[in-house]
């Protein structure tokens, strides 16, 4: 038991509080974009928020890997299972997310689809090789933090010349992403998103580093802070934009140095590149289409792409009408904006991209935050 | 199980390196001599030995309570337990949260084809020395086969009996707003045990199940508090956060708890880290949660730590009232956030 730890952090805490408490203008609202879902769940999972004076919100980001898998590449999932009989392995957090016709991976094993859980690409390089006779897909979501495992699996595959293992790539890109919610369409918001800053990711960065959100300071004018994962980490990456903020800075600072250099993990990106290419475009659930916002496997190694193995079509499927998550991600609306949250869409029933993950924005504040909801909880 | 057949069988079970086979459960010789030397070896006793389709029980003092539940751990043996002590346990804590004294247990067995007899015969000790320990007999059972890939090797249905005094009011449905909530140990030793053994999990801590036989522990709790005690329960399946959620439903209340005072193992803490878990969703199978009166709360917690379940007993948050009967905690960063059920089955999450 460790309750000095505890106290220690809390006290910390506190200081920080105090910190930005007394460094926030009365007048001035604060509105920050954690971009991360690991953020997203440090914020939730201690309560941050009451530590924040009330002009300073929070506001979730789309950065949860598998909130923003579009309904489509499950299908595709599904169907390599369902339809060409193939292993399917795949991360656990995708099991339940809703799919088309009423389906999800869970179910379309329970209708015999052979859906494996992994805890890493290796699991599923590992089932190939115990499985000669069969094929065996992997199926890869996640931003730069999971795309590097791939692509050493890939080169892995293709050293063992593993004929039956291939990949169904679907890892995207964090700045693309930040960049679309910067350039939300003028329907969405006419008089311009009103963020003012970004938690910046912290293992994404440590992956791609510092310098890819310089354009984010520098043509939007909107400060970063490269933040660790732990609540203290975020209360500073906090001060820190309210600080840049209050002089009119937009800069991208550091706090997470003890992990993350300018220029990123070299070997990472090298070993991204010579697996990887960008797609033209991608879909994200809750964001639509964005420009060079996702990675395709190279040509070179095209025999491992599920996309060429198979004769998969993409289609695209909307969700509900009602759901908000376009707004909600771009910071325009809240989850209680919506008429679907916490009546008809709930975790266990998710409607929209923001439901399906714990991650997700929809889902924290369900999960972690709704007793502010109430009458008593706003008392 | 009877003594009137003659063993017609000429070798002993080879206990050793055999395996079960269909004729195991199919009611022949085989059945009983698997029955006689191997479960009878360990678990035997007098009501046993009756030998009739149903064993006759002496009549008891007070009001009885029963209890069923079914047993299908994977992997069966892990590190501080098995399947065979479980199976115990988990019945002997359902009859002893309810204030009662567990006297009885059954247990139907499901085998699966080609299980080896080795394994079961550590199951079969492992459970005699439980109800031992927990002062309970096996007083019935019955054993099936089932054939190669329709089950994961053993899988254990326990029933329990107890007997609860006239004067016990314990209820789910008995938390009143002021009233405080006691925790009887550290939270999710059992769950991030079994979470370390799973195959495809590459980690290796000496995380030990908690499991054990609460009966003792709340037995000396209801002796010294008995009537200021409003409820138990045994946080298992879904932890803490669902047994509190369970009891705010029924009670029409809400909770607020403290996240420092929850006892935690330092080890627990960083697997659940690293696995995205929360443990506060994990399962437990040897801890209990109390709603007492407030007043006796810091005795109470006293008493409890004399006891060897009991020893970082501590008080974990306090009833109130809440018509939406939310759960919540006071971080230990000093924010507030909700302690909801968990939605779905609790898995890592990836990034
Ligand atoms: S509550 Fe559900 S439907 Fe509404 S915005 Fe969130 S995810 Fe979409």
């Amino acid at each position: 038991m460790k309750y000095i730890d505890e106290f220690r952090d809390g006290a910390l805490a506190a200081d920080i509080a105090r910190a930005i408490a007394a460094a926030v203008e009365p007048e001035r609202t604060y509105r920050f974009m954690e971009f991360c879902g690991g953020h997203t769940h440090a914020i939730a999972r201690y309560g941050l928020p009451d530590l924040l004076p009330a002009n300073v919100r929070m506001i979730h980001g789309p950065g949860c890997p598998v909130c923003v898998l579009p309904i489509g590449r499950i299908d595709m999932a599904i169907e390599l299972a369902l339809e060409h009989h193939a292993i399917v392995c795949t991360y656990a957090d995708t099991l339940r997310v809703p799919a088309s016709g009423g389906l999800t991976l869970l179910r379309a094993r329970a209708q015999g689809g052979d859906i494996r859980m992994v805890y890493s690409v290796d699991d599923a390089l590992r089932t190939a090789r115990e499985h000669p006779d069969r094929e065996v897909v992997f199926f890869a979501i996640g931003f730069e933090t999971t795309t590097p495992p791939t692509a050493v699996a890939l080169l892995q595959a293709a050293a063992e010349d593993l004929a039956n293992f291939s990949v169904l790539c679907c890892h995207v890109l964090t700045p693309a992403a930040i960049a679309a919610i910067l350039d939300a369409p003028a329907r969405e918001a006419p008089t311009g998103v009103p963020l003012d800053g970004f938690v910046g990711p912290a293992h994404v960065s440590t992956v791609i580093g510092s310098d890819p959100y310089a354009a984010f300071a520098g043509a939007y004018r909107k400060p970063v802070v490269i933040a660790g994962f732990e609540p203290l980490d975020v209360m500073q990456a906090i001060l820190m934009l309210v600080r840049q903020v209050n002089s009119g800075r937009a800069e991208v600072e550091n706090e997470f140095t003890r992990a993350v250099t300018p220029a990123g993990n070299r070997k990472a990106q090298q070993l991204m590149d010579q697996v990887f290419e960008l797609r033209p475009s991608f879909e994200w659930r809750g964001l639509g289409e964005i420009p060079r916002s996702a990675l395709r496997i190279r040509e070179r190694y095209a025999r491992f792409d599920a996309e060429r193995r198979y004769p998969l079509a993409y289609r695209t499927i909307a969700d509900n009408r009602a759901c908000e998550c376009g707004p909600i991600l771009r910071g325009l609306k809240r989850p209680i904006d919506c008429k679907l949250f916490g009546s008809v869409c709930t975790p266990e029933t998710p409607m929209g991209s923001c439901m399906v993950s714990s991650e997700g924005a929809c889902a924290a504040h369900y999960t972690y935050g709704r007793h502010k909801d109430t009458v008593e909880g706003a008392a | 199980m009877s003594r009137q057949v003659k063993p017609g069988y000429a070798r002993a079970l080879d206990i050793r390196r055999g395996r079960v086979d269909l004729s195991h459960g199919g009611g022949g010789r085989a059945m009983v001599q698997l029955i006689r030397e191997l479960f009878a070896r360990h678990l035997g006793n007098a009501y046993l030995e009756q030998g009739n389709d149903g064993t006759v029980l002496p009549p008891l003092p007070g009001r009885l309570v029963v209890t069923t539940d079914s047993h299908v751990v994977s992997p069966l043996f892990f590190p501080g337990g098995d399947i065979g002590c479980l199976a115990v346990h988990g019945t002997v804590n359902d009859l002893a949260v309810m204030g009662a004294r567990p006297l009885w247990l059954t247990a139907g067995f499901i085998l699966e084809e080609g299980f080896p007899l080795a394994d079961l015969d550590r199951i079969a000790a492992s459970m005699a020395r439980a109800c031992r320990e927990a002062g309970v007999q096996l007083v019935a059972g019955d054993t099936k086969v089932v054939e190669r890939g329709k089950g994961d090797g053993v899988f254990i249905t326990t029933s329990g009996i107890g007997v609860v005094a006239e004067s016990c009011t314990l209820s789910g449905a008995a938390a009143r707003p002021g009233d405080a909530v006691l925790l009887s140990g550290t939270l999710g030793d059992h769950g991030m045990a079994i979470m370390s053994q799973r195959e495809n999990l590459g980690f290796d801590t000496p995380i030990h199940s908690d499991t054990a036989a609460l009966n003792g522990l709340t037995a000396l709790m209801m002796q010294h508090a008995d009537g200021a005690i409003r409820l138990m329960r045994d946080p298992t399946r879904g932890g803490l956060a669902a047994t509190l959620n369970e009891i705010a439903d029924q009670s029409g209340v809400g909770v607020l708890l403290d996240e420092t005072m929850i006892p935690l193992r330092p080890e627990v803490e960083a697997a659940c880290e690293l696995l995205g878990l929360d443990p506060l969703n994990v399962a437990n199978e040897g801890k209990l949660v109390a709603v007492c009166d407030a007043a006796l709360a810091p005795t109470l917690v006293q008493r409890m730590r004399t006891h060897p379940l009991g020893r970082e007993a501590a008080r974990i948050g306090t009833v109130i009232a809440d018509s939406h009967h939310f759960v919540q905690m006071q971080t230990r960063l000093g924010g507030r956030r909700m302690v909801d059920w968990l939605s779905g089955e609790q898995l890592p999450r990836i990034c």
